[in-house]
């Protein structure tokens, strides 16, 4: 490692707080993209497989036929 | 050849290729972004003349490469969705947008950062500078373009439209730092000549910026198998697909 200590590498010589907020941004927003897609394609599905659910023990509708 | 471009407009096979691409991408990508993190933040030497902030290069170059590489993507599947009517062209295209501006945001935020300490402000009206601002907003427009329309054809005509005419901006970003007399560096990493970094600083960037092309080809996976699946709700195998996953 390039830093004596973990203090050291936190202090930066003074830059510590610019690379380790670039870096947090940086890494909030990855986490994001990678993420929301995730979520929305679960949301959907599940939302999916309960219309399907509904539908399936839906009212009689007087179709019972068709 | 062209069963594989059958193939590539096929929704459920392109769903499913996706997943079997994203279960060993993903993987290594988030090991490469670590390895390259913890390489860059902590195990070379510091700039000479810059001291540690220059450590920011490690996600700003990555960052804003990929942010323009995404920019070509997202254009040639808009053109590819105009001239050929292609429609996973145009789930494509949609989904390269809110990375691209993701990524943009990144090169933008951390660029301000590092110019704090280097230059002594958080912000010029450079032309490099200003010109990625307005890839920001070429992103951003395609988002709420998409969103404005509740016709999802006429959208994605309009997106590509818009998508191709902001290719002009994408050579002003590459020469802006040559044309104009300009507060942000010359490239240091050339693929003629000498580059003007040292290796041990130099490959670290370089598993960085291998990295985010990796991260942008998943999300981009990722975005667009949400947005096949929403898109063919109504057919058969999406609905067998959801009554496995809801039970």
């Amino acid at each position: 490692m390039y830093f004596e200590s973990l203090g050291a590498a936190l202090a930066m010589d003074g830059h510590g707080a610019y690379v380790w907020s670039a870096y947090a941004i940086s890494l909030v927003v990855v986490a994001l993209i990678l993420i929301v897609p995730r979520q929305r394609q679960r949301r959907f599905l599940r939302q999916l497989a309960g219309e399907q659910k509904r539908q399936q023990q839906g009212p009689i509708t007087g179709l019972e036929g068709k | 050849m062209w069963s594989f471009f059958h193939k590539l407009g096929s929704p459920p096979w392109l769903y499913r290729i996706a997943g079997t691409i994203l279960r060993w991408l993903l993987p290594v990508t988030i090991l490469a972004l670590c390895v390259g993190l913890v390489w860059g933040l902590l195990y070379t030497a510091p700039d000479f003349r810059q001291g540690n902030s220059y450590r920011i290069i490690y996600i700003h170059v990555p960052a804003a490469v990929v942010a323009l590489a995404g920019y070509y993507v997202m254009a040639l599947a808009g053109a590819v969705s105009l001239i050929w009517k292609m429609k996973m062209a145009d789930v494509a295209l949609k989904s390269c947008a809110p990375i691209g501006a993701a990524l943009t945001f990144i090169a933008l935020v951390t660029g301000s950062i590092w110019g704090k300490p280097t230059w002594g402000t958080w912000w010029v009206w450079d032309a490099r500078i200003t010109s990625m601002l307005i890839l920001l907003f070429l992103y951003l427009g395609v988002v709420a373009l998409y969103e404005a329309y509740d016709n999802k054809e006429a959208a994605g005509k309009a997106c590509a439209v818009l998508s191709l005419v902001g290719m002009v901006n994408i050579p002003i970003i590459y020469k802006s730092v040559d044309w104009w007399y300009s507060l942000h560096q010359p490239a240091s990493i050339k693929f003629t000549g000498n580059s003007s970094i040292d290796p041990s600083m130099l490959y670290p960037l370089l598993l960085m910026i291998a990295a985010f092309y990796a991260l942008f080809t998943c999300c981009l996976l990722l975005n667009m198998r949400a947005e096949i699946l929403e898109r063919e709700a109504r057919t058969g195998w999406v609905r067998k697909l959801a009554q496995g996953e809801g039970g």
